[in-house]
């Protein structure tokens, strides 16, 4: 597993910098524009709606998450269909190693990779004053948590797909839709009620409410333990499952 | 030719894709039987479909077999497929080098995947980049190297784990003919070396070349077995008569020879004469006796050669197809 780790870093080890800049850039703009502009028509015109924090304190753990979803499933599904289709895995398959261990390197530098990210997150949100103390590094695992939580499922369906096209036909019309009913830009309670239910049994609803409740510092051991849970059963029933995918598609 | 000894040892090998959706149960290798003893040289010869890449796949540990029985270097290849792995060397037909990483760090990357210490990795990488004729290219991108340089890196790189067999899935295949001929002297050079090699190919020159024995394989089935020689005594004449004829005067030229002394035989045992899209193939022991022959049935071909029988001519004769459509 670790082999494979390397080899995944021996090709980020060409790109590192560039990403860097994306990863920090990406939430400087997002909280610059979000943050700071919509930020000031919300608290101007219904500062008690938001759990009685300012906007920017409330979108940027929403955010967080979502950034986190989306780096993940990117990696996970179109990394693994390429790295599947004509990259590494098939360069590694007559090797001794097992899809499993292939399957299993992967997911490591996706996790990674999305920790990087998600602390360059952190680190922005705490120049902004919006995070700080022990409360970032939980809401730092927190992000990769819901990471890996989309990665290990992605990528256990994505071994398999031929057409790259698909995996745009998901990001569009599954990953895009959870941003909008997860509470990533406003509380879930803003939604109709009949919705709401629905919400709460969304992946991404359970990472933003985890790093959401672990930056403001209201977050509840009985809450968090669901959260994670939740996260974790995701995680680890998708690299179950990745464990056979893997083997159907590398050993036909 | 079956012993304790051979390092691939077939039986009533299988391989049977299941029905899915709308295709039908599929098989791919249906019942082959054959051995591969150490220092040999062996070859799957047969056209596209013929089952031999999947044979390849089964023989590295990579695909489950469906029936029969498969031993690889006297290891189960069902249970032992990672212990298999670490003692093979595979060229698979598409090379997938990471363009993104110099030629140097392709052959690390693989060496690591062998749980190779980076010393040896070190120190072998050099030799084979030597080997391969790549030393100047160690620390460029893969991205930059000609199709027939690829190739040799693909080999070399399989050479990394130092492997007991080495095998080779349609080596040449899309190289012109200058890196194909520098291949095959590197391959050549392994060979003395008494590495074992087992490789795929429809080239019947690169058969010829390379295998001391070979077996040809057709639809799943092994059609023939010998070395090239042998099989190609077995199968065809000594020699072959080509002929061409204009566009118009090709079918009643091919009727009146078929119906001719050279197709029947006559005094010559052998002969045979067998229709191609673009040409006739006139098999016979002497082939400027049939040329004097066609003559004086007043042909006028185009173009007439003799030249001597090849595999193609075998795999011809064996199936009644011609080995590159």
């Amino acid at each position: 597993m670790l082999r494979v780790f390397g080899y995944w870093l021996t090709r980020y080890r060409r790109t590192w910098r560039g990403s860097i800049v994306i990863n920090v850039l990406n939430p400087l703009l997002f909280l610059i524009g979000i943050g700071a502009g919509l930020g000031a028509l919300v608290d101007d015109n219904a500062p008690a709606q938001i759990a009685g924090v300012s906007y920017a304190a409330f979108f940027a753990p929403g955010i967080l998450a979502a950034a986190a979803m989306q780096n993940a499933f990117l990696e996970g599904a179109a990394g693994v269909a390429r790295a599947a289709g004509f990259g590494a895995y098939r360069s590694a398959t007559p090797t001794p190693l097992r899809p499993e261990q292939l399957a299993a390197g992967h997911l490591l530098f996706i996790t990674f990779r999305v920790l990087i990210a998600s602390g360059a997150f952190i680190v922005v949100m705490a120049a902004f004053g919006l995070i700080g103390g022990w409360w970032a590094l939980g809401a730092l695992l927190g992000a990769t948590l819901t990471g890996v939580a989309f990665a290990a499922p992605a990528a256990a369906w994505a071994v398999g797909v031929r057409k790259l096209r698909h995996i745009d036909t998901v990001f569009r019309f599954v990953i895009m839709p959870l941003y909008m009913f997860s509470g990533t830009f406003f509380a879930v309670s803003q939604l109709p009620e009949w919705i709401r239910p629905v919400s709460y049994l969304l992946p991404l609803w359970h990472g933003v409410e985890l790093c959401r409740t672990l930056s403001l510092g209201t977050a509840t051991v009985t809450g968090s333990s669901v959260h994670i849970a939740y996260l974790l059963v995701l995680a680890i029933g998708g690299f179950l499952i990745a464990r056979v995918t893997y083997r159907r598609r590398l050993h036909p | 030719m079956v012993s304790e000894h051979s390092l691939v040892q077939a039986s009533k090998l299988a391989k049977i894709y299941p029905a899915r959706g709308s295709t039908a149960e599929f098989h791919a290798v249906d019942g082959i039987d054959f051995a591969v003893e150490r220092g040999e040289s062996f070859g799957l010869l047969g056209p596209n479909g013929a089952g031999k890449s999947t044979t390849m796949r089964m023989i590295a540990a990579t695909s489950p077999i469906s029936g029969g029985s498969l031993r690889v270097l006297g290891m189960d290849p069902m249970r032992q497929g990672p212990e298999i792995r670490a003692r093979l060397g595979v060229v698979t037909q598409d090379d997938y080098l990471d363009n993104e990483l110099t030629v140097r760090e392709n052959l690390h990357i693989y060496g690591r995947y062998f749980g190779l210490p980076r010393a040896v990795i070190r120190d072998r990488a050099t030799r084979l980049l030597d080997f391969a004729q790549l030393q100047e290219k160690a620390g460029d991108q893969v991205e930059t190297l000609s199709g027939g340089m690829r190739r040799r890196l693909t080999i070399a790189r399989s050479l990394i784990n130092e492997p007991d067999i080495l095998l080779l899935d349609e080596p040449t295949t899309g190289l012109d003919p200058q890196a194909r001929h520098i291949l095959w002297d590197r391959l050549f050079q392994l060979k003395q070396q008494g590495v074992t090699l087992i490789l795929t190919t429809h080239y019947m020159d690169e058969a010829e070349q390379l295998c001391d024995r070979l077996v040809v394989v057709d639809h799943g089935r092994i059609v023939a077995q010998g070395s090239p020689r042998e099989l190609i005594t077995r199968y065809a004449t000594r020699e072959v008569l080509e002929l061409r004829f204009r566009l118009d005067e090709r079918d009643t030229a091919a009727q009146k020879l078929r119906t001719s002394a050279l197709a029947t035989g006559g005094n010559d045992a052998e002969g045979r004469v067998e229709l191609l899209p673009d040409r006739v193939l006139v098999y016979t022991a002497d082939g400027e006796a049939a040329l004097a022959t066609v003559h004086a049935m007043s042909l006028t071909p185009l173009t007439a050669l003799v030249r001597r029988a090849t595999l193609e001519d075998v795999f011809l004769k064996l199936t009644g197809r011609s080995l590159i459509e």
